[in-house]
């Protein structure tokens, strides 16, 4: 009985990932003057499992590739031999290769092994001893070729290949494929061979529902090993000779690495069947053993046998793995289950309270009542921000990629790097975790490249060889705020003013506060590199990681100061499905802000107001000024228009840029579940989603960055019809 | 229709009744009897306040809350820019429920009353006639009669899934058309 292993697969990938990035980390930590013998053990487990699982789910490819990576660990781990830097290096390229192989094989594909090949071959090269690896992989392809060639030469077999395809309906003309090959059988003993081989095709073989009993799916190969004449073949096979299709090949003729394949798919299907080898190694035993063939084609059947494993494993697998690589999974504590069963556990009992008193319920227990219902208020908020924080992922899930990543672009830009991460315990919602990951990658190369200057210029001002980098994340109100900092040069306000210029982004003559200029360098397509690198400095970056940010409502900042460095702040909430919102009623309405983008609420005084062009107002806040707009006229709400005088102000934030909303009342605050408009009806301009309120009744929220573009475009269309 | 008459063609349709039949939830708006395919009816309910939705076409009275979902109510007889009537507590909402690419959707519709449910052959349909160019047409199926009576029989697909380009769209052709009236 065979189990279906592909159940486990997602499992599987999903630990050796889990491998992988210790096997990264681990060599990352590694100092290679005083070797801790732990971490190596680590990384040796690592790799191990990985082998270990590849070869039970027959990923051979995997298996074989781990395993001389397995190898040299082991002689490092036995002392047998010192750990280098190169070995490191290409430790590390091993990660990168498996990684590539597994979301491969992940995503149900054939994997590319040409790497690997690769990799495997220095690592035979080191393992052999050898000097020049490139040299020595040569040489092993050279020898490669040397045995095809060699191969054919070898003419000393005798006997006959046989194709035989019989026709569907052979089994119901009488004949029985069975006593032919006995009869061969015979025949092949009499001649004093070596006996027969019958290898059987199944690839036409139906499902078994279609399947006609009395039809003859199968077709053979048959390999006589013997000194007998054709005819003598010939006459076993006379009577079906007329509807069948068959083909005699003397042995020394044929190419015999066709039938080393066969045979080696042949034995590997076995061995997958079995499903309990650990690795190819076994299975390349298994193969060696079966046939008595001069040792220079057992060599073949072992490439054979990778070529094919490389062919079987996806395809057997192809279809489950597909389907698990769209589902993905997270990984719970068991404390915080727990948690929820507690909480569960509370809540029932209040249930059972509340119901208990309703039975039997007078006026005189209306305080019992009141004591129950704040009971399971609060239960209810503790089982939600339990259910919250199982969505809730440390953050150094994403801060894992960055010391691989800086060590590769320090080395590549030759600069000296320390990266320092701070608060990688800071839990953030998993979808959030997944989207901020790319901005946060662009980020970092950006300070690599642009914000730490080379070795030279920094001995140059007195500064330590190496630059800083600093990650930081924490906590901050219902946000969590992710900090990307250097201590380079800060950013050059003269060259993106000039850069500005020269893009035509700003008017020659425009003066702009600082942070306007820093503003500059997330427009799209703007670039202060002198230089295009494959790093950076094609100006497609800062826009999309602005854009990235205010996907998932949130913002980014920057400070620099010359000389120190600079600072990019990113301000994101903690979950996208729920929202801590300001309730607002305009006319009948009632809609909600998002908390975070309001910056205040005010009272608006005749004072602050002034009249630009007719009807548009601008309200002074302090030495800003703000444009004011009404709710009710963007969202065309009836009932009569009220003097702006008195009337109540939420000055808010989007896109960096502030707004005045006018609205009738201020109503209060409270949590809001996202509910989406789109899903029945379609997206609306300047709403972001709709919610439930507490009263059963729908109440909309508020985009602010699509209200602000909107504002403005109502604006420039004024200016459009007064002209 | 009298409860006997409607006794009447409810037998007459079952007594010819064969395998291509369909139910349809007949209604009633402005003295026309319209009908929709009762397996795309979730449920009936009466009217409620709506919270209305900024910038909506004039037929969207808004969205209100379906047991935690949001669901956006049109009014028919504006969609058919029929004279408005004042909603009263009889008016009725017939929450529509469709398959379609980007998933389930689900829609309320206001109508004046419902009527019936009719099981109707496909044969006994009439395509509605072609001459009249006009938006409202595109959500028309076909025409039946039953006892006498004629059931404009509702297109939900179309009615429930036509985006506002489609609708730009046949405002213009319908422009165009008139246009080449002035032409002729």
């Amino acid at each position: 009985m065979s189990i279906d292993l592909s159940q486990f697969h997602q499992v599987f990938f999903e630990e050796s990932f889990e491998g992988l990035d210790i096997m990264e980390s681990s060599l990352l930590a590694l100092d290679l003057t005083e070797v801790d013998a732990e971490i190596i053990n680590t990384i040796f487990r690592a790799a191990h499992s990985i082998k270990g699982g590849a070869g039970t789910f027959g990923f051979m490819q995997v298996s074989g590739f781990t395993h001389v990576v397995e190898t040299l660990l082991d002689e490092i781990r036995a002392g047998d031999r010192n750990i280098e830097q190169d070995h490191v290096d290409l430790f590390l390229q091993c990660v990168d290769c498996l990684r590539g192989l597994m979301s491969d094989l992940q995503a149900g594909s054939e994997p590319d092994m040409t790497q690997a090949d690769d990799l495997k071959a220095k690592f035979e090269a080191i393992l052999a001893g050898g000097e020049d690896v490139a040299e020595s992989a040569t040489g092993t392809q050279a020898g490669n070729q040397d045995i095809s060639d060699g191969s054919t030469d070898d003419a000393g077999e005798k006997g006959w290949k046989i194709e035989f395809i019989p026709c569907d309906d052979v089994l119901c003309t009488g004949n029985e494929p069975y006593r032919m090959f006995r009869e061969l059988q015979e025949l092949a003993e009499d001649g004093e061979g070596n006996g027969l081989e019958v290898i059987p095709h199944l690839e036409r073989l139906p499902e078994f529902s279609s399947m006609h009993p009395e039809m003859c799916y199968i077709s053979w190969t048959i390999i006589v090993r013997a000194d007998i004449e054709l005819s003598e073949i010939e006459e076993i096979f006379e009577w079906v000779v007329d509807d069948c299709d068959i083909r005699y090949q003397r042995l020394s003729e044929c190419d015999l690495s066709t039938l080393e394949i066969h045979q080696a798919v042949g034995s590997l299907a076995e061995v997958a069947d079995i499903a309990a080898v650990d690795n190819a190694d076994t299975a390349k035993e298994e193969i060696n053993t079966v046939p008595p063939i001069a040792p220079v084609i057992s060599e073949k059947i072992e490439k054979a046998l990778e070529e094919s494993a490389v062919k079987i494993a996806p395809k057997v697998e192809k279809k489950a793995v597909t389907k698990a690589a769209e589902n993905t999974s997270i990984r719970v504590s068991i404390d915080k289950i727990d948690g929820l069963i507690n909480m569960v556990g509370e809540l029932v009992i209040t249930q059972s309270m509340l119901g208990q008193l309703g039975q039997e319920f007078d006026v005189s227990r209306l305080q019992s009542l009141q004591e129950g219902l704040s009971q399971l208020e609060q239960n209810t908020r503790e089982l939600q921000e339990s259910v919250m924080k199982i969505r809730m992922l440390p953050i150094s899930f994403a801060f894992s990629r960055f010391p691989r990543l800086v060590r590769d672009l320090s080395k590549q830009l030759d600069k000296e790097v320390e990266l320092v991460m701070i608060g990688e315990n800071t839990e953030l919602d998993k979808t959030v975790m997944e989207k901020i990951g790319d901005p946060l990658v662009h980020l970092v190369r950006n300070s690599l490249d642009h914000g730490l200057e080379s070795v030279q210029e920094r001995t140059d001002n007195g500064k330590s060889r190496a630059g800083t980098i600093t990650l930081n994340a924490y906590h901050h109100g219902g946000n969590i705020v992710i900090e990307v900092k250097d201590d380079g040069a800060g950013l050059n306000k003269e060259r993106i003013r000039n850069k500005a210029i020269e893009k035509g982004i700003i008017g020659e003559d425009e003066h702009l506060t600082d942070s306007q200029v820093y503003d500059l360098i997330f427009q799209a397509g703007f670039s202060t590199a002198d230089v295009v690198s494959d790093v950076s400095g094609r100006g497609v970056g800062m826009d999309v990681v602005r854009r990235n940010i205010a996907e998932l409502n949130g913002s980014i900042d920057v400070s620099s100061t010359d000389g120190e460095g600079s600072t990019f702040s990113i301000r994101l909430p903690l979950t996208l499905a729920i929202l801590d919102g300001q309730l607002v009623k305009v006319g009948e309405e009632v809609y909600i802000f998002p908390l975070v983008s309001i910056v205040e609420s005010i009272q608006l005084e005749k004072s602050m107001l002034n009249n630009i062009t007719g009807n548009q107002f601008v309200m002074q806040l302090r030495n800003e000024y703000v444009p004011i707009v009404s709710l009710q006229d963007i969202f065309n709400i009836e009932g009569e228009k009220k003097d702006l005088e008195g009337a109540m102000l939420v000055v808010v934030e989007g896109d960096n840029e502030k707004v005045g909303i006018v609205v009738d009342e201020l109503l209060g605050q409270q949590q809001v579940v996202i509910k989406s408009l789109e899903q029945n009806y379609e997206k609306v301009d300047s709403i972001s989603g709709a919610t439930i309120l507490g009263d059963g009744t729908v109440a909309l929220i508020v985009d602010i960055s699509g209200l602000n573009n909107k504002s403005s475009e109502k604006k420039s269309e004024d200016q459009i019809q007064a002209a | 229709m009298t409860n006997a008459a409607q006794q009447k063609s409810n037998d007459a349709v079952s007594g010819t009744g064969s395998d291509d039949e369909q139910q349809y939830l007949t209604f009633i708006m402005a003295g026309e009897e319209y009908g929709v395919d009762i397996l795309a009816v979730q449920e009936i309910r009466g009217w409620e306040a709506t919270t209305v939705i900024p910038n909506a076409p004039e037929y969207i009275k808004g969205v209100i809350n379906l047991r935690g979902t949001i669901v956006p109510i049109m009014d028919l007889r504006s969609r058919f820019s029929l004279e408005r009537v004042e909603y009263s507590p009889v008016t009725v909402v017939i929450i529509l429920k469709v398959e379609t690419e980007r998933g389930e959707r689900v829609m309320g519709i206001v109508v004046d009353a419902v009527s019936d449910v009719h099981s109707i052959s496909d044969s006994d349909t009439r395509n509605s006639p072609e001459l009249i160019e006009d938006l409202n047409t595109e959500f028309i199926r076909s025409l039946v009669s039953v006892d006498d009576n004629m059931i404009i029989l509702l297109d939900v697909q179309r009615l429930l899934t036509i985006d506002r380009q489609v609708i730009d769209q046949a405002v213009d052709v319908v422009a165009d058309t008139d246009n080449d009236k002035e032409k002729v």
